[in-house]
């Protein structure tokens, strides 16, 4: 095995990013994005359409499908052009070779309130932490970071943790 | 109407749910989700990548097990957490079936609690996408 395949995919660079808080971005929960995403998952449920609805259930407004944290405001002089985000909060910085491809290898949010349209969320991220492993697909690096959202009476509504894989 | 606490028995299986994404549902998954990689939408981009053709989401599986949970607990239950982990590929025109059961049934902090293993099935019988979910009943 030559030293490059043994050297650690992940560089001093990177261990000095983990834990480091992102600037802020916005995102907006509002009633036609709701109703995008329930209807591209399929949901059946008028909860997710209907405002009377949602008010008879007890919700402010439409709320927040399962997996659904708001859209990102997209702004082109900031935002990612593919994946919409703020540019530049993937997953950090390079590894010490380089891998061309990415999976999105979990998802996992935990919820302390409701969210619904109306709602406008402040999200942070942070790098919680690197990892890498040999798989199927040869070498990987695992990276997890975690988002705070905060809703607009400050309160944190979910935080949500996401696992991405470069390989 | 969703379930309640008390109907609730460990190991119980929970209604299932049968999910077969077109393209066009990817597509409109893309734009509900801002997540625009081709891999979702241009065969020969995903070809390009080493895949065998272009895959569904992992945060639309993510959202099917979402709403598998949602249609079991209905309006005055609550997701507190869910999550999963994407360990295979899964293709449009394929069956994606949406499973869960039951582990746990717990009362803490005042709340009435069940966790859930969740999890999706392509059409071979393989879990694509293990996951688990903690909500709050009724």
């Amino acid at each position: 095995m030559s030293d490059a395949a043994t050297e650690s995919l992940i560089t001093d660079e990177m261990r000095a990013e983990i834990g480091k808080e992102s600037e802020p971005w916005t995102c907006e929960v509002d009633k036609t994005a709701v109703r995008m995403f329930a209807r591209a998952v399929g949901h059946t449920d008028p909860v997710f359409y209907d405002e009377a609805e949602a008010k008879k259930a007890g919700y402010r407004s439409l709320p927040a499908p399962p997996g659904y944290l708001g859209t990102p405001v997209f702004d082109p002089r900031t935002s990612d052009p593919t994946f919409g985000g703020r540019r530049g909060s993937g997953p950090g910085p390079q590894p010490s070779r380089p891998l061309k491809r990415i999976l999105n290898g979990g998802t996992e949010i935990e919820h302390f309130d409701d969210i619904c349209a109306g709602d406008v969320l402040t999200a942070k991220s942070h790098i919680a932490s690197y990892e890498e492993r040999t798989g199927s697909i040869g070498e990987m690096l695992i990276t997890t970071t975690k988002t705070t959202y905060t809703n607009q009476d400050g309160k944190v509504v979910a935080v949500m943790t996401g696992t991405g894989i470069r390989y | 109407m969703g379930v309640t606490w008390d109907q609730v028995t460990e190991g119980m299986d929970i209604p299932e749910l049968k999910k077969n994404c077109s393209t066009q549902q990817l597509v409109q998954w893309a734009a509900g989700s801002g997540d625009f990689y081709q891999i979702h939408y241009d065969p020969d981009f995903a070809k390009s990548t080493g895949l065998d053709g272009i895959i569904v989401h992992g945060a639309l599986k993510h959202a099917f097990l979402g709403q598998l949970v949602h249609d079991w607990i209905g309006n005055e239950g609550r997701i507190k957490k869910f999550g999963c982990s994407y360990r295979g590929m899964d293709y449009p025109n394929q069956d994606i079936i949406c499973r869960g059961k039951v582990v746990k049934k717990y009362e803490e902090g005042g709340e009435k609690l069940v966790d859930l293993e969740v999890w999706t099935e392509n059409p071979e019988g393989k879990k694509t996408t293990p996951g688990t979910a903690t909500v709050r009943l009724p």
